[in-house]
């Protein structure tokens, strides 16, 4: 374990760091530039940086036509604006063109915490990843967010970039020879018995849940799942059959996210129980961030009693 | 002129070849194709810097159909420009063809934008032209949009956009025929002063008979002289001009004429297109 950063601090500092080998890249905002950190880039490149105001559907649009004339552009704002208020402007500006355009999503989930429903996003995996031509992450630490930006600027296409707002322990830069790749999900941490497939910021809570559920004897696989989509099927199809069940655990409501992405996945091929835990199917409520967490069972102790349930319904 | 004479051939020809486009497709949007079709005409005819033996080229000027359900408007004047076979246009919305219902980037020659949700395409111009400006290069971006279009709220949130980033390169044009699909703008959604507003947005307004090419052209000459600011030409059309039973009526936005009003239509165009030739000898 290292030190404390948000995914959105380590994204403004990835676009930094690899401005100079992108001429190509140009970052667009809504009035959040210093939210999402996209200032950070802004304040270094002021030429290649665009602030188009409280105006997220136009900013979208304004990214594609950008993309059309060679420009990789990444545009960010809260992802309830980025991806809700502009949805079908990514949809059908971006994602029905194929322009090389990153959609990016900050204070996803409900650690936005006290700004409450109005701003917790819990629908954006979904909304993102029903869209053809979309590749859609949610990267667990700085570091991965680090290697997601460098990845996305390798490759072309549409992409949705999540991230959170809360600053947490940074700890896949201690695992050595640790890498990203888009669409490939990387197993933590073995186990026999259950596999939770986890996302973003609970990928951490798994792997503290992992620890209780060695106490009780159960020896739990974890898996980093940052690509929601394309799913790394190879690697779940494997869980599957290895561990026998599966909890899938994100800050997202559990309808169209990671869980509906795994279960619909093995349904189709290798049935094995696939308990989703996340955000219900309710809207979010105002508070601190852990307490709102906390509320909705999105902690460590969450993830063990949805484990019980799996292998609850596994014994059968 | 003979210029403007050739023009009004071409704009003929193409008027034909829209009615064909939905006769034979039975679908699509005769109504405001019909109205824009003679500033189509004028932009590919002598304003835009476009080569179809080129169409990726990084310095070429642009056009985004904003109001992206005038395809009628677009194929024919591209397919003339040689972006693809004239022949072509009969397969427009058939299932196997390339000339799909809306203009698609990436499938229909010579689209600069995939286009269709309104509102959508002035602000990918607005992005076209901030990266021409970037660039340094001296590349236009057109963009015509519809009045009803207006009522969009991305319209004006791109207008302010081009106005702060100062773009010079870019213009708009807006068909204003003064219907939509519910009925005349001014019912559905009062929308004029459209001159204040555009000025008050921070444009520089320039306003034309949008069926006449020499008050046309003189509009985007008139856009080509700014060097601080975006040009909005507030074109006055009919909507559904050159056919007389789809004159001024709203019915005829999107809907494709029966065998017997197609014959009448065609014969209407014909006798335009054959007094033209006429007058021009």
């Amino acid at each position: 374990m290292s030190e404390k950063i948000a995914t959105r601090v380590a994204y403004g500092k990835a676009l930094l760091e690899f401005a100079p080998e992108h001429p190509e890249l140009v970052v667009l905002d809504a009035d959040l530039a210093g939210s999402t950190n996209a200032a950070v880039f802004g304040n270094a490149y002021p030429d290649r940086f665009f602030d188009l105001g409280i105006a997220e559907q136009n900013m979208i649009s304004v990214a594609a036509g950008l993309a059309t004339c060679g420009k990789h552009v990444f545009a960010s704002s809260f992802a309830m604006f980025s991806t809700g208020r502009a949805f079908e402007q990514v949809r059908t500006s971006v994602a029905l063109p194929k322009l090389n355009v990153t959609v990016v999503g900050s204070h996803g989930g409900l650690s936005v915490g006290e700004d409450g429903p109005t701003h917790q996003c819990c629908e954006d995996l979904a909304t993102m990843s029903i869209l053809p031509n979309m590749t859609v992450l949610c990267p667990c630490d700085g570091f991965e967010m680090r290697l997601a930006v460098k990845a996305l600027l390798e490759q072309n296409g549409p992409a949705y970039l999540r991230m959170a707002r809360l600053a947490t322990e940074q700890f896949t830069d201690a695992i050595p020879g640790y890498t990203f790749r888009i669409g490939k999900g990387v197993t933590l941490r073995p186990g026999k018995d259950v596999t939770i497939a986890a996302t973003g910021m609970m990928v951490s809570m798994a792997m503290e849940a992992a620890k209780l559920l060695q106490e009780q004897g159960i020896d739990a696989r974890v898996l980093n799942i940052s690509t929601i989509k394309p799913l790394d099927r190879e690697l779940i199809l494997q869980a599957a059959k290895e561990t026998g069940c599966i909890v899938t655990t994100e800050e997202h409501s559990v309808i169209g996210g990671l869980g509906a992405a795994v279960a619909s996945y093995l349904s189709e091929t290798y049935p094995v129980p696939v308990i989703r835990h996340g955000v219900p199917d309710r809207f979010g409520r105002s508070g601190k961030a852990m307490d709102v967490l906390d509320y909705f069972g999105l902690n460590p102790q969450g993830i063990v009693e949805h484990v019980h349930k799996a292998l609850a319904v596994k014994k059968g | 002129m003979e210029q403007t004479e050739n023009l009004r051939l071409t704009a003929a020809r193409a008027r034909l070849m829209a009615l064909d486009m939905v006769y034979t497709a039975q679908s699509g949007h005769p109504g405001g194709s019909l109205s824009a079709i003679d500033i189509v005409t004028l932009l590919y005819g002598e304003i835009l810097r476009a080569d179809p033996k080129a169409p990726d080229d990084p310095d070429r000027d642009r056009f985004v159909l904003s109001k992206g359900h005038c395809t009628p408007a677009l194929y024919p004047l591209l397919a003339m420009k040689g972006y693809f076979p004239v022949a072509d246009l009969k397969t427009f919305r058939a299932m196997h063809s390339y000339l799909s219902g809306h203009p698609e980037r990436g499938y229909v020659p010579g689209v600069d934008m995939t286009t269709g949700s309104l509102g959508q395409g002035i602000s990918a111009a607005v992005g076209m032209a901030l990266a021409g400006k970037m660039d340094g290069k001296d590349y236009r971006v057109y963009s015509l949009l519809g009045d009803g279009e207006l009522d969009e709220g991305q319209v004006w949130e791109a207008a302010m956009a081009a106005a702060k980033f100062g773009l010079f390169n870019l213009c708009a044009i807006v068909d204003v025929n003064g219907l939509q699909i519910d009925g005349p703008t001014a019912d559905v959604m009062p929308i004029e002063p459209l001159d204040k507003k555009f000025e008050a947005f921070g444009w520089h307004v320039v306003k034309c008979d949008g069926h006449d090419f020499d008050s046309l052209r003189a509009a985007f000459r008139a856009a080509e002289q700014t060097s601080d600011k975006p040009t909005v030409i507030l074109a006055s059309t009919v909507k559904g001009k050159g056919v007389s039973f789809m004159e001024h009526n709203a019915g005829w936005h999107g809907k494709a004429p029966n065998e017997e009003q197609y014959h009448i239509a065609r014969a209407e165009l014909e006798a335009q297109l054959v007094a033209i030739e006429k007058e021009v000898g």
